[in-house]
């Protein structure tokens, strides 16, 4: 089974996924694969609905759909495919506000980035697992405290924290 | 130069600490060899051909007196007693044990240098122009631009895990001495019509398999745009780049395929729809800009240069070789040969590095410049001290007068060291530096730059070497393609093919061949350059395939 984690720990993963809008079942929550011709189950509460997307695919095609979701997770077909960062930080400029979730072989060393970028959580294979535990990826969490960027969340930015001493605003 | 605050201190501590962890992980299973290779390379740690080789970052080439004993420290502890600087204004340690790599990271960290993201998939060490400061042509310093890059592409969050290698560079002169047409993005600090300074953005310049002139993105940028434009430019390559084939992944190509125009609408959108989030306040740019305050360098007379040239003539060929103007009367910005005939260009031994700190200390305010043609420059250097310079660099085999002359060849490790390379590249240069070794001939021949790469890669630049050599495996045999023309300044070109390759002895004597030749039909004033652009391939090649014909 796969883990589920976020800032606080390791969660239980509260939503399943299905490959059509037919498996839909009242009550569930549930991830549907992106489709280009993509149909979202009728009457499903919209926090109950994810939607499930390719790392190719442009985050602007996903825009319309926003109102009719709770949750959207970004394939990570392999830790050094960065294309993820990106599409969460323009999930989040379009203004993106559930829940987000990385899926894939990621690694600890990237955890920070990936909640820094806007993830929320984070879903790795279980035969990740056996090597990374959790104590890792909080581990790897609390080793840099600091950045440099402006923008992103999480750690604190250091040019926000030279700003704090002139009382300019953030 | 820029000093860390507290800040730049810390993080760099903790990602000392961070590759400690993750060395033991790797060693403990926790990682697999896969998952470490791009945690080590973005710290710098490459596996060669017969060791590890582990590659510093000197940030647009800036170096101080401290900084560069500690080098020499680090040379004679946990190497063999010497380092080598490279085309991105680094320098290399090709000797050292894993398990010593985090305290050599340690050992940097007390004089604020690291490793950090001189290599992987990430934004690069930026570079720039090694007389910036001192250049008459200049319209400000450009370290400010870099130093504000350092620190915003150091461990981004979002461009980590590109593609494939970022590279910039930024010039604000008008002489282009950083290479800006052949990187990824290239930064020219310009003045608009309204005496405005600001960015022009070139993209998707490049060497590599692929090599490419860049293209301009935008003519000017207001400054305070830069790191959200930047920004922009990166997550359209992050998100549109190639991931199929690591051979396309740059952004050459991406702009290549795309076309510069829809390349630059996608930007431009991107960076319409950011709110200029990355953007540093002006106070910021102000505290960094501080520390690049122009030094208050006194007008002096020469203080008997004159005599000092007319006693010893070879001093007086390297002040006319190795000095450069400098913005104060009096002064000049002289450059350090690592290019001794035969020597590995390049290569410096820790006394080498120890008599450039003292140098430094003593003539240039505490600070050096590494070049990408791999020579070090002292930057703000009075005329009157020149003798005293030029007798302490010759205790050490640092006298040589040959700037930009053809002995003054860049390489890289070649097959010597690295892992990629298809041939040797240093034993090459060696040999041409040789035959070349006369230096009335060297300075007859005038401006002359060769450049070998031991392999597709291009590390050495050939691509834009007036002279390029790139060396190839044919069959197991080392085979060197020869190309003629390139040039990667402000008319930059990509350098052509002259024909079939030559064997690894057979180069030298090409090479004399074509300077022969260009020497032949040179007209008054004229460098090999200019001769080859005004006459083409055709005598040339007739000159070098004579004997095959």
């Amino acid at each position: 089974m796969p883990t589920l984690r976020d800032r606080t720990g390791v969660v239980l993963d509260g939503w399943i996924r299905v490959e059509t809008a037919a498996e839909a079942v009242d009550g569930a929550r549930i991830i549907l694969p992106w489709a280009e011709d993509l149909v979202l189950p009728e009457g499903h509460p919209a926090d109950m609905t994810g939607l499930h997307i390719p790392n190719d695919l442009d985050p602007e095609a996903m825009t319309r759909f926003f109102a009719q979701l709770g949750l959207i997770s970004v394939a990570f077909p392999a830790f050094s495919d960065g294309r993820g960062f990106s599409i969460a930080r323009r999930l989040r400029g379009m203004g993106w506000t559930g829940r987000l979730r990385a899926a894939g072989p990621v690694i600890a060393d990237q955890f920070a980035y990936l909640l820094e970028c806007g993830f929320d959580e984070v879903e790795t294979p279980e035969k990740l697992d056996a090597r990374q535990p959790q104590p890792q990826w909080e581990a790897a969490l609390a080793l840099v405290s600091l950045r440099y960027q402006r923008g992103y969340r999480g750690r604190q930015s250091i040019l926000e924290a030279r700003r704090a001493p002139r009382g300019g605003a953030a | 130069m820029y000093r860390y605050d507290e800040f730049d201190a810390q993080i760099v501590r903790e990602r000392v600490a961070e590759f400690r962890a993750q060395v033991a992980r790797r060693l403990d299973g926790s990682l697999t060899e896969d998952e470490f290779k791009p945690l080590r390379l973005m710290n710098g740690l490459y596996l060669q051909l017969h060791a590890y080789m582990l590659r510093v970052a000197i940030p647009y080439g800036t170096l101080s007196s401290r900084q560069m004993r500690q080098l020499a420290t680090i040379a004679e502890r946990w190497d063999r007693g010497y380092g080598h600087f490279t085309t991105r204004q680094n320098i290399q340690f090709n000797w050292p044990v894993l398990r010593d790599v985090p305290d050599m990271l340690a050992a940097l960290a007390e004089v604020e240098m690291h490793a950090i993201q001189t290599s992987g998939n990430c934004i690069r060490n930026t570079t720039s122009d090694p007389f910036a400061g001192a250049a008459t042509d200049e319209i400000e310093d450009p370290r400010i631009t870099c130093e504000l890059i350092r620190q915003w592409s150091t461990l981004h969050p979002e461009f980590t895990f590109l593609g494939r290698k970022f590279k910039i560079a930024v010039t604000a002169a008008s002489r282009d001495r950083a290479a800006i047409r052949v990187h990824d993005i290239g930064i020219e600090i310009v003045r608009n019509d309204a005496g405005e300074t600001g960015y022009r953005i070139l993209v998707g310049g490049g060497q590599g398999r692929t090599p490419m002139i860049a293209k301009e993105l935008r003519g000017f940028l207001p400054r305070a745009d830069l790191l959200p434009y930047l920004e922009a430019a990166m997550r359209v390559y992050n998100l549109m780049g190639r991931r199929d084939n690591k051979y396309k992944a740059r952004i050459k190509i991406l702009v290549h395929e795309l076309g510069i125009e829809r390349y630059r609408e996608m930007v431009e959108a991107e960076f319409a729809r950011g709110d200029r989030g990355a953007a540093p306040d002006a106070e910021e740019t102000a505290r960094i800009a501080a520390y690049f305050t122009p030094p208050a360098l006194i007008p002096r007379d020469a203080g008997g240069l004159a005599q000092a040239c007319a006693a010893h003539p070879d001093f007086a060929a390297w002040v006319d070789q190795n000095g450069h103007p400098h913005k104060v009367p009096g002064h000049r910005a002289m450059t350090v040969s690592l290019k001794p005939v035969g020597g590995a260009p390049g290569d410096a031994t820790a006394e080498q590095m120890r008599v450039l700190a003292k140098a430094a200390e003593r003539f240039s305010l505490d600070e050096m410049r590494v070049t990408h043609e791999q020579n070090i420059v002292l930057p703000h250097v009075a005329e009157a001290d020149l003798f005293a310079l030029w007798t302490l660099l010759k205790s050490q085999g640092l006298d040589a007068a040959n700037r930009g002359l053809v002995t003054d060849i860049i390489a890289c490790p070649g097959l010597d060291y690295c892992a990629l390379a298809t041939a040797r590249s240093i034993p090459v240069a060696q040999a041409i530096s040789t035959r070349f070794a006369d230096p009335d001939r060297q300075r007859e021949i005038g401006p002359l730059a060769i450049k070998i790469s031991g392999c597709i890669n291009a590390c050495g630049h050939h691509h834009v070497g007036h002279i390029g050599i790139l060396g190839l495996d044919k069959a197991g045999v080392e085979s060197y393609q020869i190309t003629l023309g390139g040039e990667p300044a402000n008319d930059a070109a990509l350098g052509a093919r002259t024909g079939p390759g030559f064997a690894y002895d057979e180069v030298p004597g090409a090479i004399d061949t074509l300077v022969e030749t260009y020497l032949g039909l040179r007209q008054p004033g004229e460098t090999f350059l200019q001769t080859y652009r005004r006459v083409g391939m055709p005598p040339f090649k007739d000159a070098l395939y004579a004997d095959a014909a």
